[in-house]
C-alpha cells in the first residue's frame, strides 16, 4: 500500500523485503492500475532484472492477473536469446511492460530511435538491486538509467531489493541525481523468525570444506524434509558433495545438482523439476542464490562456511516461503575453523545484524562503454554527457578529468603519443559534439556490449552423447588424457580436446580428480572475520560451541596463545626440517594470497630460503630453510610501498583484471562463436598489450580503471593495508617447537590449495629447473640401467 | 642474463633469453620478426591498441646491441608488420632505429609481410644470406640441402607444466639442421612447437630453447606438453 500511496504522488521506491513475499509484483501493482485505462501508447514499463530466467518468470506471474482482470496490457520479454525480428517489432511497436536485462537496455539504448521508443515511459523497476548495485552490471544500469532520465524525465523508478546492511546506498544508486531523499524507502515487516541449526557431531574434522563427515545426517534431514536445497560454495564441492550423496541415497530420492559449469538445458531441467515438486533435494551452488522463488522449499543445508551474514540470509531466505512456517536451515561446518564461523553468523543473525560491502565507485571501462554506446545512437554534446553521468549515484563522484580521459579513450585510443590521433573512433565538430566516425563502429559496439567476460570454458562432450556442461581451459589444461575426473556427478575419463570440445568417457574411477573451478571462492567477510577473532578472544562464549572445538581452542592457549581481537599473533616453529611462520591475519583467502606472495619476497631479500606458502581465510602460512628473527620487520608496513606496487603491477592476477577491462572498454572484442581468435589468443594479446602500455603510458586510464579494480577483488589490497596499519606495534610473536593446535588446519591445506595463477608467474623459473631435473633423469636411469646385468 | 651456448652447422651460437641469437665468430647479432608498426597497422583498422610496440621493441633490440656490439646485425623478415610500416614510423623510432644500424652492417632479409620494404630505412635487402657454413633466411623451405639454416617465421612458442599448470612461453626451435628463432616484436604471438606446421620440418627428437625471465632452459620434446 505504501508502494501504491508513493506512486500515485510520482515518488521513487526503494521496496526492501526478505526473498519471496511477492514484492516483485507488489512492483507492478501501480503500472497496472495506470495502465488499466488503456489510454496509454507506447512503453510504460521497464522491468529490469539480473537473470533471463528471472524476466521469464515474472513475466508469466504477470500474465495471471492481467488475464484474469482482462487487463488491456501488452508484456514482453527481450534479453539476448529474444529473436531478432521480434526485438526489432518491439522498437517500433513496444509493449506497455518490457521484461530485460542490463545488457539489453544498453543495446536498446545504442539504437537512433531511443529517444522515441523511452520517450513514453513511466516506470522502471529494477529486481534484485542488491545483487547489482556495486558491479560492473550494475554500473551499467545507472549510466542507463541516466539516460533514461534524459530521455524520459518524469519516469518513476522502484527498487527492489533482499535486506542489506546499507540502504541509503541504495537509496542514493536508485535515485535521478544520486540523492537519498528523493527515494521513499518501503521496508517489509520481518517474516517468522528462522530456525537455524548447527550440525551437532562429535567426529570434526581439521580440514576440508566438504563436511563428508556429516552427510549421513545431511541424508537424514532431506529424509526427513519435503524439498531440500544443499548450498556449497565452489562447484567443487557441489561436485562432491553430490556423489557422496548418492551413494548413500538408499532409498533413490531424487536429488539433483545445479553449478554454473552445468549445460544452460540441463540447469533448466533442475529448474523445473524443482518447481513441479518432483525433487527432494538440489545441491547447488550460487548458481541458485538468485532467481526464480519455489515456495515448496522447507529446509535449507549450508555446507561448508557460510563467508558472510548477508550471504547466509539469502540462502536461508530460499525455504519457508509458506506463510505457515518459518523458514529451517542447517549448518553444516567443514572443520573447526567453519564451526567458529558458523557460529558467528549464527549469532549475527541472532542479533539482526549484516554485513556486506557498499557499492563503490563505478569503473571507468564501463563508463568507456556507455559512451561509445551514446555515441551509437546519436551525437553528444559531451558537457551535457558528463553531467548526466554524474546523475549516476556510481558516477557521482567522478573527476571532469577521468571523464575527459575516458572519452579520449574513446575517441582515439587516448595515448601520450602524438601522431597517432589520426585514428578515430568518434570524430569532433566545432561546439563539442561528438559524433560517431562509422556506422562500423555501433555494429562492433552492439557485438561487445556488456561487462560479464567470462572466463575461457569449453565444452564437455560424452564421446557419442550429449554436452554435458562446460569446464575453465585452465583446469583442463591441467589434465593428460586418461585422467579422471567428477563433473555433472559422474566419474568421467579425459580423451582429448577437439578445437573447443573437451572429449570425455564415462568410468568408474578409483580416485577421480575433481574440477578445481575458479569460481565460487568467495573470501570470508571482513564482517564474520571480525566476530571470529572476537569469539577466540573470549573463552566466556566457547561453551556456545561444540566439544572437539573446547577442547582444540583450550590446547592452543596452553601451547600457544590465541590470537587477540584487535592483535596479530604469528606462531614460528620447526617441521620436519622445515621452519614455519604462520599469521592469524584472518582478512580472507585473497588478502592472504597476496600476503603470503609479500612475505616470500621479503623473506627471499633476508636470506630465509622461503620455500613454499598456503593461504587460506583466516591464516597465511610460510615454509622457509631459516627461521624468521625479525617477524614484525616482515610485516613492516613498507611492505605496502614498493613491494606491493612491483609485485602487482608484475602479477598474473592484475594482468587477469587488465584483460577484462580492456574488453568492457572496448580496446579489444570479446569472443563470439565462429569467427574470432581463441581465448587463448586474447589472453596473451592482452599481456603484451599489458606490458607495453605499464611501461610507456603508466597513466594511461585503463591501467590507472586495473588499478582500481585490483584494490578490491582478486588483490584484496584495500583490506590487506587496513590489517597491517591496524596491527603495527600489535604483533605477538611466539616462538614454538613443534606446530600449534591452531595451526594444524592451515598445515594440512598445503598441496590442497592449488597454486594461484599469480604465484605461478614467481614459480615459473624455478619450475622449469624442475623439469629440466625431471627431463635428464631418464638418462641417467637408462644409463644405470645399462650397467645392470641382464 | 646470460645466454645458452648451442653448436650449430659447427658455429658457436648463444640463445640468448631476450630471444635473439647471438654468433660470436662472427660478431653477428640475429633476431627474427620484429613487426615493428603493428600497432598502428591495426590501428589503420581501428583497433586502437597503444601505439608503443615500436618504440619497445627498439628499445629491447638496442639494450642487445649495447651489450654485445655487434658488427652485424640481420632481422630473418617480417621486420615490419606490413609494407606501409616504414611511412608510418614516428620519426623518433625512424632516427632510433637509423642510430642502431649505424656503424654495423644491417642486413633485412625479406619476410612474407613487409618485402623488400625495409630497404626504405636503409640496410641490404635480402631472400637469405649466407654466413660461414649458415643460410639465414625468413622462413625454412623443407628442403633437405642445407646443413645448417637459421630461420623465424613460425614465432614458435612450447607449452610446459609446472605445479599442475600449463605455462607457454616463447622458444627457440633446432633439431640439428634447423634453428628456428622466437619472435623479438612486442606484439608477436605464437605458434605451438607441435603445429603440423612445424613438426612438418623438424626432425621428431627435436629440442627447445625455451625463454625464461633470466635465463635459457633447454628442453628435449619428449619433455613439453602437446598442444590440448
Amino acid at each position: 500500500m505504501a508502494m501504491l500511496a508513493a506512486a500515485r504522488e510520482g515518488r521513487h521506491t526503494l521496496l526492501i523485503a526478505p526473498t519471496g513475499g511477492g514484492k516483485t509484483l507488489a512492483g507492478f501493482l501501480p503500472s497496472l492500475i495506470e495502465l488499466a485505462d488503456g489510454d496509454h501508447d507506447g512503453l510504460h514499463t521497464l522491468y529490469i532484472s539480473p537473470l533471463k530466467a528471472l524476466t521469464q518468470d515474472v513475466h508469466r506471474n504477470l500474465e495471471q492477473p492481467i488475464a484474469e482482470m482482462s487487463l488491456p496490457v501488452r508484456a514482453e520479454t527481450r534479453t539476448g536469446d529474444t529473436p531478432e525480428a521480434k526485438r526489432r517489432r518491439q522498437r517500433h511497436r513496444p509493449p506497455h511492460i518490457l521484461m530485460t536485462t542490463p545488457e539489453s537496455l544498453a543495446l536498446m539504448l545504442s539504437y537512433p530511435d531511443a529517444a522515441t521508443l523511452f520517450g513514453s515511459l513511466r516506470a522502471v523497476i529494477v529486481d534484485e538491486l542488491h545483487a547489482l548495485a556495486g558491479s560492473k552490471r550494475g554500473d551499467l544500469l545507472a549510466l542507463g538509467l541516466a539516460r533514461l532520465a534524459r530521455l524520459s524525465p518524469g519516469c518513476r523508478r522502484i527498487g527492489l531489493s533482499a535486506t542489506v546492511a546499507w540502504p541509503e546506498h541504495l537509496r542514493r544508486w536508485l535515485s535521478p541525481d544520486a540523492d537519498a531523499a528523493a527515494v521513499d524507502l518501503v521496508t517489509c515487516a520481518k517474516g517468522m523468525s528462522a530456525d537455524i541449526a548447527l550440525l551437532e557431531s562429535d567426529r570434526l574434522p581439521w580440514a576440508g570444506h566438504t563436511a563428508q563427515y556429516a552427510l549421513p545426517e545431511v541424508y537424514d534431514a532431506i529424509r526427513q524434509a519435503g524439498t531440500t536445497i544443499v548450498f556449497v560454495n565452489t562447484r567443487a564441492q557441489a561436485e562432491i558433495v553430490f556423489r557422496q550423496l548418492w551413494l548413500l541415497n538408499a532409498e533413490s530420492l531424487p536429488i539433483a545438482l545445479h553449478h554454473g559449469s552445468l549445460a544452460a538445458e540441463q540447469r533448466r531441467k533442475v529448474e523445473a523439476a524443482m518447481a513441479a515438486g518432483r525433487l527432494r533435494a538440489v545441491v547447488a551452488t550460487s548458481s541458485l542464490d538468485l532467481g526464480v522463488d519455489w515456495a515448496a522449499v522447507d529446509l535449507v543445508v549450508q555446507i561448508g562456511a557460510p563467508k558472510g551474514v548477508s550471504r547466509l540470509l539469502q540462502r536461508i531466505g530460499r525455504s519457508g516461503h509458506r506463510l505457515d512456517r518459518p523458514s529451517r536451515a542447517l549448518l553444516v561446518p567443514g572443520n573447526r575453523f567453519e564451526v567458529l564461523e558458523c557460529q558467528a553468523a549464527l549469532d549475527a543473525i541472532r542479533e539482526g545484524v549484516l554485513d556486506g560491502e557498499p557499492p563503490g565507485p563505478g569503473g571507468l571501462d564501463v563508463l568507456a562503454q556507455h559512451i561509445l554506446g551514446t555515441a551509437c545512437a546519436g551525437p553528444f554534446d559531451a558537457e551535457a554527457l558528463f553531467a548526466e553521468v554524474r546523475w549516476a549515484a556510481p558516477y557521482a563522484g567522478l573527476a571532469r578529468s577521468d571523464f575527459d580521459d575516458t572519452l579520449r579513450f574513446v575517441e582515439d585510443g587516448g595515448y601520450a603519443l602524438a601522431g597517432y590521433d589520426r585514428y578515430r573512433r568518434l570524430t569532433r565538430t566545432g561546439n563539442g559534439t561528438y559524433h560517431l566516425a562509422t556506422p562500423a563502429f555501433a555494429r562492433l559496439y552492439r557485438m561487445n556490449v556488456g561487462t560479464i567476460v567470462e572466463a575461457v570454458t569449453l565444452k564437455v562432450k560424452l564421446r557419442k552423447g550429449p554436452i554435458l556442461g562446460e569446464v575453465e581451459e585452465t583446469f583442463i589444461q591441467g589434465l593428460t588424457p586418461g585422467d579422471t575426473f567428477i563433473f555433472s556427478g559422474e566419474v568421467l575419463r579425459f580423451e582429448g580436446v577437439r578445437e573447443t570440445t573437451v572429449m570425455v568417457t564415462r568410468t568408474a574411477g578409483v580416485e577421480p580428480k575433481v574440477p578445481a573451478y575458479a569460481g565460487g571462492r568467495m573470501p570470508l567477510s571482513t564482517f564474520l572475520a571480525a566476530r571470529v577473532r572476537r569469539m577466540l578472544d573470549q573463552p566466556a562464549h566457547w561453551q556456545a560451541l561444540p566439544p572437539p572445538v573446547q577442547e582444540w581452542l583450550e590446547a592452543q592457549r596452553q601451547r600457544s596463545q590465541l590470537p587477540g581481537a584487535d592483535r596479530l599473533l604469528v606462531e614460528t616453529f620447526p617441521r620436519r626440517g622445515r621452519e614455519f611462520l604462520v599469521a592469524y591475519a584472518f582478512a580472507g583467502r585473497n588478502a592472504h594470497q597476496t600476503l603470503g606472495l609479500l612475505l616470500t619476497r621479503r623473506m627471499e631479500r633476508a636470506a630465509l630460503g622461503p620455500l613454499g606458502f598456503v593461504a587460506t581465510d583466516y591464516v597465511v602460512a610460510v615454509w622457509s630453510l631459516r627461521p624468521a628473527t625479525d617477524v614484525p620487520a616482515l610485516f613492516g608496513l613498507d611492505m605496502l610501498g614498493d613491494d606491493l606496487e612491483e609485485w602487482m603491477a608484475d602479477s598474473a592476477v592484475l594482468r587477469r583484471t587488465f584483460r577484462t577491462i580492456a574488453v568492457i572498454a572496448g580496446l579489444i572484442e570479446r569472443r563470439h562463436p565462429g569467427h574470432e581468435k581463441t581465448g587463448r589468443q586474447v589472453t596473451f594479446n592482452t599481456d603484451l598489450i599489458y606490458n607495453v602500455l605499464r611501461r610507456y603510458d603508466p597513466g594511461h586510464v585503463l591501467l590507472r580503471a586495473t588499478r582500481q579494480d585490483a584494490a578490491r577483488g582478486f588483490v584484496d589490497a584495500g583490506r590487506l593495508a587496513d590489517l597491517l596499519t591496524r596491527v603495527q606495534g600489535r604483533i605477538d610473536v611466539r616462538r614454538l617447537d613443534r606446530v600449534s593446535p591452531l595451526a594444524v588446519p592451515a598445515l594440512l591445506e598445503i598441496g590442497k590449495e592449488p597454486v594461484d595463477g599469480a604465484a605461478l608467474n614467481e614459480l615459473l623459473d624455478e619450475a622449469a629447473r624442475t623439469l629440466i631435473a625431471e627431463a635428464t633423469a631418464p638418462d641417467l636411469a637408462d644409463r644405470e640401467a645399462g650397467t645392470l646385468p641382464a | 642474463m646470460t645466454g645458452t651456448p648451442l653448436t650449430f652447422g659447427g658455429v658457436a651460437a648463444i640463445a640468448l633469453p631476450e630471444g635473439a641469437l647471438l654468433l660470436p665468430d662472427h660478431a653477428a647479432l640475429v633476431v627474427a620478426d620484429l613487426h615493428l608498426e603493428k600497432g598502428s597497422g591495426l590501428a589503420r583498422q581501428r583497433c586502437l591498441l597503444p601505439p608503443y610496440d615500436t618504440r619497445a621493441t627498439l628499445d629491447r633490440l638496442e639494450v642487445l646491441i649495447r651489450r654485445w656490439q655487434p658488427r652485424l646485425v640481420i632481422c630473418l623478415g617480417d621486420s615490419f608488420h606490413d609494407g606501409g610500416g616504414t611511412n608510418r614510423m614516428a620519426p623518433a623510432d625512424r632516427d632510433g632505429l637509423g642510430g642502431l644500424m649505424a656503424g654495423r652492417t644491417w642486413i633485412w632479409i625479406a619476410g612474407n609481410h613487409d618485402g623488400v620494404h625495409a630497404g626504405a630505412i636503409g640496410g641490404q635487402v635480402v631472400a637469405s644470406f649466407r654466413l660461414g657454413p649458415l643460410t639465414l633466411r625468413h622462413q625454412a623451405d623443407g628442403s633437405d640441402d642445407h646443413a645448417a639454416e637459421v630461420s623465424g617465421h613460425f614465432h614458435p612458442k612450447a607449452a610446459v607444466a609446472a605445479y599442475r599448470r600449463r605455462i607457454t612461453l616463447p622458444c627457440f626451435v633446432d633439431d640439428n639442421r634447423r634453428l628456428i628463432l622466437p619472435a623479438f616484436g612486442a606484439y608477436t604471438g605464437g605458434l605451438d612447437v607441435f603445429d603440423p606446421a612445424l613438426t612438418a620440418l623438424l626432425a621428431p627428437r627435436f629440442r627447445v630453447h625455451v625463454l625464461g625471465r633470466d635465463r635459457v632452459h633447454t628442453l628435449p620434446a619428449a619433455a613439453l606438453l602437446r598442444p590440448r
